[in-house]
């Protein structure tokens, strides 16, 4: 855990003070979450919204994932309209009682996946489980963990997520408008993908359980 | 018809061909792919051959039973963990290493030893068949004892390394492109200190600040890099020269050739610099096995130094972490007598 501290004076944010904090804990982070449910959901699941901005599930992510999502927002090493205004308003304490409260709710399944044909969703199997190294397209599991359920704090859980969500963000990190994951590891991989690859493993994915998270 | 010095080079893999036109521009593409992310151009005449890939495996023309069988080697390969307890007894996974399932170039693409083996290898000074070379991968790499040979797992392994192969004629005469961990020059001094703090920049967010990796369940994510759960002293990996290759091919996962030579090495010198489970030559004493092994291998690792940071004497222990026994029985020598 050393380099937590160092991440986050990297963003210009206090580096011990911020862990002087009374312990996280989810119930409070549930009424501080009162304002995410018009786009997250009650439960956490948010929503896929074809052809719009969908709103990923939080439910059963990563504390230590959301939380430092939500510090970038604050700090602006990531960007998003719907987000900066929300993230802005939380302070230390509610962002880690905000974070241990979504990852304690159950992983609902994503959306997005329906009506895929069997071509598009083989290549999003081959993409996520194996990769294609022809073009240097590691697979997801190979950081996301088994079945891309998530491996720590530093790689969510994106079995299970939204289809819409999935291929916007690979879309903004190969567009360079997102670009908050450590060491680019994410964006170097995204920048090899063809639209066509993004969308297959988005709706691969999304098709996949979200268990486990 | 004009043929142009690469093709020429490329022939030689390219004697089923049917269509060498059209073979030639996928190899070039394939090379062009490879030179883009940092990695040289064939040399001369060096053996070009794209490995198949298990696609490829579903529309050949081989028996539905051997590809079974192949399908088998391949999930053994990319999931070496099933056998944990068994043949594996740290964290590691053969495509761990051998990244892209071991078909990339620059990171020990393994259809070389099909074609290569039997051979004479000097780590362990005999003549050594495929099933001898991947139980060396076992004893050292795994930390382990290879699957008894002929058995259905090691001939499944075996056949998957064949399968890469495919098409390659046996004992090439020309230098294979990509084979092996191909180091950078050496720098002229090697840092721990700088090996360090690049490791703790560069690698520690998937292998951990004490190089412990990250396992999830019963799956490793991310390889240990030292301790109980790595390679033994005795893994090719351990000699700073291997690592350094293969971290400046392949790390960090996704950004090959991104690190300069200098940190590739430092990186490796400080990799070299840690403990791990003891080298199954091991004979009882650090001294003796080092004078046993130097020469055809342990010049090139920290085996039996001193460490500068602590005067730790690296390897003088008899831990041999997971694993139950120091030498799997089936590691001998041969004469052929």
């Amino acid at each position: 855990m050393k380099k937590i501290p160092i991440l986050l004076t990297a963003f210009g944010l206090s580096s011990c003070s911020a862990w002087v904090f009374a312990e996280a804990d989810a119930e409070r982070g549930a009424a501080s979450a009162a304002m995410c449910m018009a786009c997250h959901q009650a439960d956490g699941g948010g929503m896929n919204i074809a052809g719009g901005e969908s709103w990923p599930r939080l439910a059963g992510l990563s504390a230590t994932y959301i939380s430092k999502q939500l510090h970038d927002y604050k700090s602006g090493a990531r960007s998003n309209a719907s987000m900066i205004p929300f993230a802005s308003m939380l302070d230390e304490q509610q962002i880690e009682d905000v974070a241990a409260y979504y990852a304690s709710l159950p992983a609902t399944q994503g959306k997005g996946s329906e009506g895929a044909d069997e071509a598009t969703l083989n290549r999003g199997q081959q993409l996520a489980e194996r990769g294609d190294w022809s073009a240097y397209i590691v697979s997801c599991k190979s950081c996301h963990g088994s079945d891309s359920q998530g491996a720590g704090g530093d790689f969510p859980g994106i079995s299970g997520q939204h289809a819409g969500y999935i291929e916007a963000q690979l879309q903004a990190w190969k567009a360079g408008n997102r670009k908050n994951d450590t060491q680019d590891l994410m964006g170097s991989i995204a920048r090899r993908m063809s639209d066509d690859d993004i969308h297959a493993v988005a709706v691969w994915l999304a098709s996949q359980s979200p268990a486990g998270n | 018809m004009i043929r142009t010095l690469s093709y020429a080079a490329l022939s030689g893999t390219l004697l089923l061909s049917v269509n060498a036109s059209a073979k030639d521009t996928t190899t070039q593409q394939y090379i062009d792919t490879l030179t883009e992310l940092g990695y040289p151009a064939p040399k001369g005449n060096e053996l070009v051959h794209i490995p198949p890939t298990m696609e490829d495996l579903e529309s050949a023309k081989l028996h539905p039973e051997l590809k079974r069988v192949i399908r088998r080697g391949y999930d053994l390969f990319t999931n070496t963990q099933q056998l944990r307890g068994e043949n594996v007894f740290n964290n590691m996974n053969c495509s761990s290493c051998h990244l892209g399932e071991g078909r990339m170039p620059f990171s020990a693409p393994v259809w070389p030893a099909a074609v290569t083996l039997p051979n004479f290898r000097g780590k362990n000074d005999h003549v050594n068949n495929l099933e001898e070379r991947i139980a060396g991968c076992f004893t050292y790499s795994m930390n382990g004892k290879p699957p008894e040979y002929g058995s259905d797992n090691m001939l499944a392994i075996s056949a998957y390394h064949q399968w890469l192969a495919k098409g390659v004629a046996m004992y090439p005469e020309q230098p294979i492109y990509g084979r092996g961990f191909p180091a950078p020059d050496r720098p002229e001094e090697l840092s721990y200190a700088r090996g360090e703090a690049a490791f703790e920049e560069k690698c520690s967010v998937c292998h951990g600040n004490y190089g412990e990796g990250l396992r999830v369940g019963s799956e490793t994510v991310f390889p240990a890099t030292w301790g109980d759960m790595s390679n033994n002293w005795g893994a090719g990996i351990v000699r700073i020269f291997t690592a350094a290759g293969f971290i400046k091919n392949n790390m960090p996962l996704g950004q090959p050739n991104s690190l300069s030579d200098q940190e590739s090495w430092d990186i490796a010198y400080y990799m070299s610099n840690q403990e791990r489970p003891q080298d199954p030559r091991y004979t009882g004493d650090v001294a003796e096995t080092l004078k046993n092994t130097e020469a055809r291998f342990h010049k090139h690792s920290m085996y039996g130094q001193t460490r500068e940071t602590d005067g730790h004497v690296l390897g003088d222990h008899r831990n041999t972490g997971e694993k139950p026994f120091l030498k799997p029985d089936s590691i001998r020598s041969r004469t052929f007598e």
